[in-house]
């Protein structure tokens, strides 16, 4: 159950921002992006998940292997934590919502509702979904902000479970995870050069 | 399957989820209609049918940019456009949670208000058919203008412009068959069409719906 | 032969069209003015209706182009999703003010010939109103377009609303005529009828038919061919802040 991409380009707008991105992630690996901010890192995840479609090249993933997380968390405020990821769970086929909670050390949290936590007790929540969510493949942009160190020790450790069991991750962060297992791509080298400016073609450019 | 619709639900009747909103509008709707046309129980008794499809008709509108846009706003949708479930199936949830949220209360309260309103007795059944089967099509079609504007800051004004013209045949065949049957006459005939067109757009319209939310998602 | 998908390519779009559009804008000038002037002044006034019935000239021209108009943007629209042509879609983009217009034209020459023939602005008249409901689908539509920022998604989403407004309009169009039977007259021309408007309206009705059709062709090519050059803008702006 590997996820590769086979010179992949990704646009944002209509104009394309990474080019000739190729990889392969097996299982039980991570792939951490680095690159500074709008180098194109969330559109790169976003077309991996298969939510916007490549501008060139193509995605290869097993089918309902992989899950998203993005910048927000996809919590209703007006749920509590439980009702939270029991939904998740249905929907994706129903994984274990006491070990999630546990793995994020949300128990004493279970029956609050989402929106009486704090930003970080959210993002432990908007992580705890990954685990309901049962698939191999994690695609997560940006996990660790708002948790603070012993919240990301926890999301370190439930990483490298995850990759124990088989799974693996893409992952854009700027913060050292302490995975040893987990290689480095800089997505700086896989900007998109310009076009000619000589005369435009269907795409306006 | 189940669970989005009981989510929604849930969300609905929460504090902060709307749910009677709806019903509040559509009340005063029909207690502003004689102040404005004045205290004649004869006009009341003729405008009645229509007054009743307008004001559910209205209030559906109300409650039609929470159907996406919360979820957009959240991250949700990002994550069910990922989720086994497919997109086909979710608008049509997400429809069919409109409607028993929005749509069904309106039904069930429409015959208390038409009493304010001085309907003719003959009227009270034709009425209540004709809400029951023409309010699924306004959830299905609002769903559809939600769906458009799901990507749009503070859509509500253009969702209304976008949603109000595929409105009109359900209110035409709507509100003519509770009209007729008020004035004692055979409503069957609009019934029909209204049914064809509340299958039609549940049949259709979700692939539509479907397409759209793709396209906002990108 | 040269396919017709070349003119997919903006470039040569523009090209073309600029070679084409001085004739087109000067043919629809001459149809104009040779159609009105004759059929304002040179066609004898009708038995009833006075000089009133000479608005035919604007009216049916106007009201044709108003369907016209939306059964482009439909088969642009088609194009579009099918063959993701961009020029196909800011054709659609380009027609929908245009139809808006003319539909505002029918309205408006429909009213002042109402007021002295049927003795009211207004009535609720199945083609009357269809032609109304048509109008808040051109508003709708154009309202989407403007609204959506990234071009290539507002070209999606308003492929599907005229799609599925066609559908709805044509739906309206059955509804209303069940809601309300007509005041208004059958239609002006047809091919299969004997029953025609007079020879001496018919010849200059169809001369202003063609400067009409020909005034809208014009129109669309000028404004798909702005609506390219500020879409080059604009992804020439983009790549510029990408860097």
């Amino acid at each position: 159950m590997s996820l590769s991409a086979h010179d992949l380009s990704v646009s944002r707008g209509g104009i394309a921002v990474l080019e000739g991105v190729t990889f392969t992630l097996d299982p039980g690996r991570a792939l951490i992006l680095r690159g500074p901010n709008g180098s194109g890192k969330t559109t790169l995840l976003r077309t991996l998940a298969g939510l916007q479609p490549p501008l060139r090249g193509r995605v290869q993933a097993p089918p309902e292997a992989r899950v998203y997380a993005g910048h927000a968390d996809g919590i209703k405020a007006a749920l509590t934590a439980r009702e939270n990821l029991s939904f998740w769970a249905d929907i994706f086929g129903g994984g274990d919502v006491h070990a999630a909670l546990a793995a994020f050390e949300l128990e004493g949290l279970a029956e609050r509702p989402a929106g009486a936590m704090s930003a970080g007790q959210k993002r432990r929540l908007g992580l705890a979904r990954l685990i309901v969510a049962g698939r191999e493949i994690w695609l997560l942009d940006e996990p660790t902000v708002s948790l603070d160190a012993p919240a990301t020790a926890m999301f370190a450790r439930t990483v490298r479970a995850h990759l124990a069991a088989g799974g693996s991750a893409v992952m854009a962060t700027h913060i050292d995870l302490g995975l040893d297992e987990a290689e480095v791509m800089d997505v700086a080298p896989f900007k998109a050069r310009a076009a000619a400016l000589d005369g435009f073609d269907e795409a306006f450019l | 399957m189940r669970a989005i619709l009981i989510r929604d639900l849930r969300l609905a009747i929460r504090a902060g989820g709307g749910f009677g909103l709806g019903l509040a509008f559509f009340l005063i709707v029909v207690v502003l209609v004689p102040f404005a046309v004045g205290p004649r129980g004869d006009l009341h008794s003729v405008i009645a049918p229509g007054i009743l499809w307008l004001g559910a008709l209205l209030a559906c509108l109300l409650s039609l940019d929470r159907i996406f846009a919360l979820d957009y706003e959240d991250g949700s949708l990002d994550l069910l456009a990922t989720a086994p479930l497919p997109l086909e199936a979710l608008v049509t949830l997400k429809a069919l949670a409109h409607w028993l949220t929005t749509g069904l209360p309106l039904v069930l309260v429409a015959p208390f208000l038409a009493v304010l309103l001085n309907m003719p007795a003959a009227g009270y059944a034709p009425l209540l058919q004709a809400l029951a089967l023409g309010t699924p099509a306004l959830s299905v079609i609002g769903t559809f203008g939600a769906a458009l504007t799901v990507g749009v800051k503070r859509g509500g004004l253009l969702l209304s412009l976008l949603v109000l013209p595929l409105y009109v045949p359900t209110l035409i065949f709507g509100a003519e068959a509770a009209r007729r049957g008020a004035e004692g006459l055979d409503h069957g005939m609009p019934l029909a069409m209204l049914a064809g067109i509340t299958c039609g757009t549940i049949a259709l319209l979700p692939f539509a719906s479907a397409a759209v939310v793709r396209v906002s998602l990108r | 032969m040269a396919s017709l998908w070349e003119y997919a390519n903006p470039r040569k779009f523009i090209a073309t069209s600029d070679r084409v559009l001085p004739w087109v804008g000067a043919l629809a000038l001459a149809c104009l003015v040779l159609g009105l002037v004759w059929g304002f002044f040179f066609t004898p006034e009708d038995y009833r209706q006075g000089a009133s019935v000479k608005i035919i000239y604007l009216h049916v021209p106007a009201a044709l182009m108003a369907i016209n108009a939306w059964l482009m943007m439909l088969v642009a629209s088609l194009i579009w999703i099918v063959r993701r042509h961009h020029v196909s879609a800011l054709a659609a983009r380009a027609a929908a003010p245009v139809g808006a217009v003319m539909t505002i034209i029918a309205l408006a020459t429909g009213a002042f010939w109402g007021q002295p023939i049927w003795g009211t602005w207004w009535v609720w008249d199945p083609r009357l109103t269809s032609f109304l409901i048509l109008l808040l689908f051109y508003l709708g539509y154009i309202a989407l377009w403007s609204a959506i920022e990234n071009d290539d998604a507002a070209a999606d989403l308003t492929s599907v609303l005229c799609l599925v407004g066609s559908v709805f309009a044509l739906l309206s169009r059955y509804a209303v005529l069940f809601w309300n039977q007509g005041l208004h007259q059958g239609a002006s021309l047809s091919l299969d009828k004997k029953e025609n408007v007079a020879d001496v309206f018919y010849l200059p009705l169809l001369v202003c038919i063609a400067g009409f059709v020909l005034l809208f062709v014009a129109l669309v090519l000028l404004r798909t061919q702005t609506e390219i050059r500020a879409r080059r803008m604009r992804a020439l702006l983009a790549r510029e802040r990408m860097g």
